[in-house]
């Protein structure tokens, strides 16, 4: 693994491909257990402790699941991680056990989960997957909790449980309050994300010019070259595909299965 | 009767699945963009969370729970779900092939619907119906009525929502607020309406 490679997955998982922000998957769990900090934490590690496991999995038995059963095979295998979690989580948390409610067994049919099986885990070496699993679910979690500090000060003036003052605007503990906060989340992310994209590429096309008449380095040049056509590979891939990719992960997530 | 008409006030409107209870978000964010293909895919989740709640109830109340085998509840749902989903696809190709063109390319996507496996863990859960229907004891009838009921508060859900997207695809919008946020932001507007129901009972 090279450090390079270190750096794709992780910033993939984190900012590019961001579960909750960037391709809106495994919104079930996010609109609901968003009304406080603390569920946020418990779901997204939760989910990423599930998604580390079957990725791992899925990737050790990449080559010795057929293509044609692979989807039932992946949901079993989930299923069975989940179950373990619960069982943990009942007998060690029974507050975030009670407080999760139906949503942890719903895990198993958590978009993000089975989308990382099939298109990465499926695919990749097994420290690679572990990592992509690692990642993704920290995104998730970062996500989740973010909501969930919002709502939480917003909607009941504590964070964490903490009391910090008496007001507080119903709203956002209420279910529309959860459509209204993820919503605007989603659409500021984007915002940043696209400045910091176009100042990236803007500064990339800079560089470019700027080193055009520098030949004395060849080698030089050529590895800047390979790293921005990478970059710029890079960049453009999440662009072309976010939106449909999105789309099409709302219509396949269930359709995989 | 009194009863009947409560599960049916209190499972479409009161604690409707999609936007108060928030199970089966993925199909009303994905398959929302017609009026046509929502109608399409909230009749054919209807379907199957009927026979769902039809099946798992029974097989966990009468099988699992005699057998002490509880904890094996998501791996038998889920393995119920897909079977029972691959089993009515073949059948209304079989039976009925205009319905299979009108509602066979849904089906597939329903096996990971939240809502499906959701109405299942409901449905056994007895607190949780009890504070979602306001009855004391459940049985096969009132969970296939519930599934049934569920299933219709998803496709009214469902329905509005693309009636509302296509009107908003024709709007002007900031460039950061199209497709998903303001979907959701309109989301949330159906969820405050659907918040007025509280007040009922």
């Amino acid at each position: 693994m090279t450090g390079q490679r270190f750096k794709q997955i992780s910033l993939d998982g984190l900012l590019r491909n961001n579960p909750t922000f960037r391709l809106v998957l495994g919104t079930c769990p996010t609109l609901a257990l968003s009304t406080a900090a603390f569920n946020g934490i418990g779901m997204g590690l939760a989910v990423t402790f599930i998604l580390i496991c079957s990725n791992v999995l899925i990737s050790l038995l990449r080559k010795a699941i057929p293509n044609a059963v692979r989807i039932p095979a992946f949901v079993i295998i989930i299923a069975t991680f989940v179950t373990i979690v619960r069982m943990v989580l009942d007998k060690f948390i029974p507050s975030l056990y009670e407080s999760m409610g139906v949503y942890l067994p719903l895990i198993v049919v958590n978009c993000i989960i089975l989308g990382r099986a099939e298109s990465f885990a499926s695919k990749n070496k097994v420290l690679d997957s572990a990592l992509d699993g690692l990642f993704t679910g920290l995104g998730f979690t970062c996500a989740l909790t973010l909501l969930g500090i919002i709502r939480e000060v917003l909607g009941s003036g504590a964070i964490f449980g903490y009391q910090l003052w008496d007001f507080r605007i119903g709203f956002f503990s209420s279910s529309a309050g959860a459509f209204f906060v993820y919503g605007m989340s989603i659409a500021l992310f984007n915002h940043i994300y696209s400045k910091i994209e176009n100042k990236l590429r803007s500064k990339n096309f800079e560089a470019r010019i700027m080193q055009k008449p520098d030949i004395g380095e060849p080698e030089n040049e050529l590895a800047d070259q390979a790293e921005e056509a990478q970059n710029a590979a890079l960049q453009t891939a999440p662009d072309q595909n976010a939106p449909t990719a999105a789309a099409n992960a709302g219509h396949d997530n269930g359709g995989e299965a | 009767m009194g009863t009947f008409f409560s599960i049916i006030v209190m499972a479409v409107l009161v604690n409707n699945f999609v936007v108060v209870q928030f199970l089966g978000i993925c199909p009303f964010l994905g398959v929302s963009k017609k009026t046509s293909s929502a109608l399409g895919m909230g009749v054919a989740v209807t379907l199957v969370m009927t026979i769902t709640c039809l099946i798992t109830y029974p097989l966990y109340e009468y099988i699992l729970v005699p057998l002490g085998l509880e904890y094996l509840e998501i791996i038998v749902f889920i393995f119920v779900i897909a079977a029972l989903v691959q089993m009515i696809e073949r059948a209304i190709r079989k039976f009925s092939p205009p319905l299979y063109r009108a509602m066979g390319i849904y089906l597939p996507l329903i096996t990971t619907n939240c809502a499906v496996l959701g109405v299942a863990e409901l449905v056994i859960d007895k607190a949780q119906m009890m504070s979602l229907l306001g009855i004391t004891s459940m049985n096969v009838g009132v969970a296939v009525l519930y599934g049934l009921f569920a299933g219709v508060g998803f496709t009214v859900s469902i329905v509005i929502m693309s009636g509302l997207r296509e009107k908003i695809d024709r709007l002007k919008l900031p460039k950061a607020l199209k497709g998903f946020p303001i979907t959701m932001l309109a989301a949330c507007f159906m969820a405050m309406g659907f918040y007025v129901f509280n007040m009922i009972g």
